[in-house]
């Protein structure tokens, strides 16, 4: 399904260049897509509170791909915000967060499993889909496998440390038509799962979906 | 002419090393006289050097921070299928916390209950900063390289790992012993570098079949100009599977949990 890109849809707003992609994604679903160097990704948080698990890869090597520990280590922060360059496993910049109207986006919260679910929820949730089967979903129709899936980015989604190092999901900061812009430093291949989860509040308990521009 | 001018001398030259001892070597046959239990490791990693070892379900490792300033990087899998492997991220989340410390589980992406820590008298482990690799070192000491004199934590597992077969993309994110880093209420990252006690040390308990991969690297965002490392001594020794009425198996319900997923596991 593509969202009409019309002149006065607010979403678009302050994108330079040609609009090259702009779709909605469904709630609970994969999306897999291209991103060059030079070009801009805006994720649009439509209905509010969605976590977007998001990968990403080097387009020329897929053994290269984004790293949350190096990414916070380079910034001494936990948190991306704006300004925030996403590194990968090899210290390079693969994106740089060049605007964003959420205060922050989580890295540390990982994506949901099947697996991991039936030890924060139980095993009745075992049936239940997940954030890694979307990305498996998406990735082993390229090539890729369960050697790719590492620490991911969640857009949308808040994980507070405290001073005891007590950490969760809680509930969310963003809202209907926040929005994050990416901007590529190389060229990428984007991995994104649609959370599905809906046993705690990263997606308000009510998987919504999502709007992915790419201009440039 | 020289000694090892022809087979006879160099043969003569390089059995007159036998028995040299330095610090950062195995001990063969393993052996240690304040382990708990058979020993099947005995060895003193070097500063900026790495190990790998499979472990059998129920060993100990012991890792010794023996002069207060090792950065032990560690990695984990899955003997029989490597493509299951210790996830950070899983580890903080599902047991609702970022610090790592005694009764501590480290949890595999499949759910699964890998190591669990015993004992910890150290206190200042790190799941959020990572390793360094060759970038990170090359701007901080000059160079970052396997062959020079600052290796990476990252190109330290890549050897680890392939020697098990495993490679790059197998290097996943990974747990700092040794080193502390704080989250601010702000987000930041505060490390603790010490410096620290000798002789600090953990325990852990393999809880299934697993290849660890150490790497004995400065922490990544250790704030000194020189290379501050130092040896790390590695003891394991054979134990019992966790029963049932282990305290760290039944501490928490998510735990609980993932011991019996483990336990499902070995259910053959």
């Amino acid at each position: 399904m593509h969202a009409d890109a019309a002149h006065s849809d607010a979403a678009l707003a302050g994108l330079s260049g040609a609009i090259l992609h702009d779709e909605i994604v469904p709630a609970r679903a994969p999306w897999l897509h291209r991103v060059n160097k030079g070009q801009t990704l805006r994720i649009v948080d439509l209905e509010g509170n969605q976590a977007v698990d998001f990968l990403m890869y080097a387009a020329g090597d897929d053994a290269e791909r984004y790293s949350a520990q190096d990414t916070i280590t380079a910034q001494a922060n936990i948190f991306l915000r704006t300004g925030t360059v996403l590194l990968s496993n090899e210290g390079r910049a693969m994106m740089t967060i060049t605007g964003t109207n959420v205060d922050y986006h989580d890295t540390i919260g990982g994506a949901c499993s099947c697996e991991s679910n039936t030890l924060r929820y139980g095993h009745h949730t075992k049936a239940q889909h997940a954030c890694v089967d979307n990305f498996l979903d998406a990735n082993v129709r390229v090539g890729r496998g369960k050697r790719d899936m590492v620490s991911n980015i969640n857009f949308f989604m808040n994980v507070p440390v405290e001073p005891d190092g007590a950490l969760g999901i809680v509930d969310g900061i963003s809202a209907p038509g926040l929005t994050v812009d990416l901007r590529a430093e190389m060229d990428v291949d984007v991995v994104v799962s649609n959370c599905p989860q809906i046993n705690n509040p990263c997606n308000g308990f009510n998987p919504t979906p999502v709007r992915m521009i790419v201009a440039g | 002419m020289s000694g090892t001018a022809d087979p006879y001398g160099a043969q003569a030259h390089a059995r007159a090393m036998a028995g040299t001892k330095v610090e950062a070597m195995p001990t063969l046959p393993a052996a240690a006289d304040d382990a708990s239990g058979p020993v099947v490791w005995e060895e003193t990693v070097a500063a900026g050097g790495y190990a790998s070892r499979r472990l059998a379900r129920g060993a100990r490792l012991r890792l010794i921070d023996l002069s207060g300033d090792s950065c032990v990087s560690m990695l984990v899998f899955n003997v029989e299928n490597p493509l299951e492997r210790l996830n950070v991220a899983d580890t903080v989340k599902v047991q609702w916390n970022g610090y790592l410390g005694q009764g501590r589980l480290l949890l595999s992406d499949m759910g699964r209950v890998m190591m669990t820590i015993l004992t910890d008298t150290a206190g200042t482990h790190d799941a959020f900063c990572g390793a360094s690799n060759e970038a990170s070192n090359a701007r901080k000491y000059g160079d970052g390289k396997n062959y020079g004199a600052h290796p990476n934590a990252r190109d330290r597992f890549m050897l680890g790992a392939a020697k098990h077969g495993l490679g790059r993309k197998d290097v996943h994110p990974c747990i700092n012993w040794f080193k502390g880093v704080r989250v601010e209420e702000d987000g930041a990252t505060t490390p603790d570098i010490g410096p620290f006690d000798e002789g600090r040390e953990i325990v852990l308990r393999a809880e299934m079949d697993v290849i660890v991969v150490l790497a004995n690297c400065p922490h990544v965002l250790d704030p000194r100009d020189d290379y501050s490392v130092t040896p790390v001594r590695a003891t394991a020794w054979r134990g019992e599977v966790t029963p049932a009425d282990d305290d760290a198996r039944n501490a928490t319900p998510e735990g609980l949990r993932a011991f019996l997923n483990t336990e499902d596991y070995y259910a053959r």
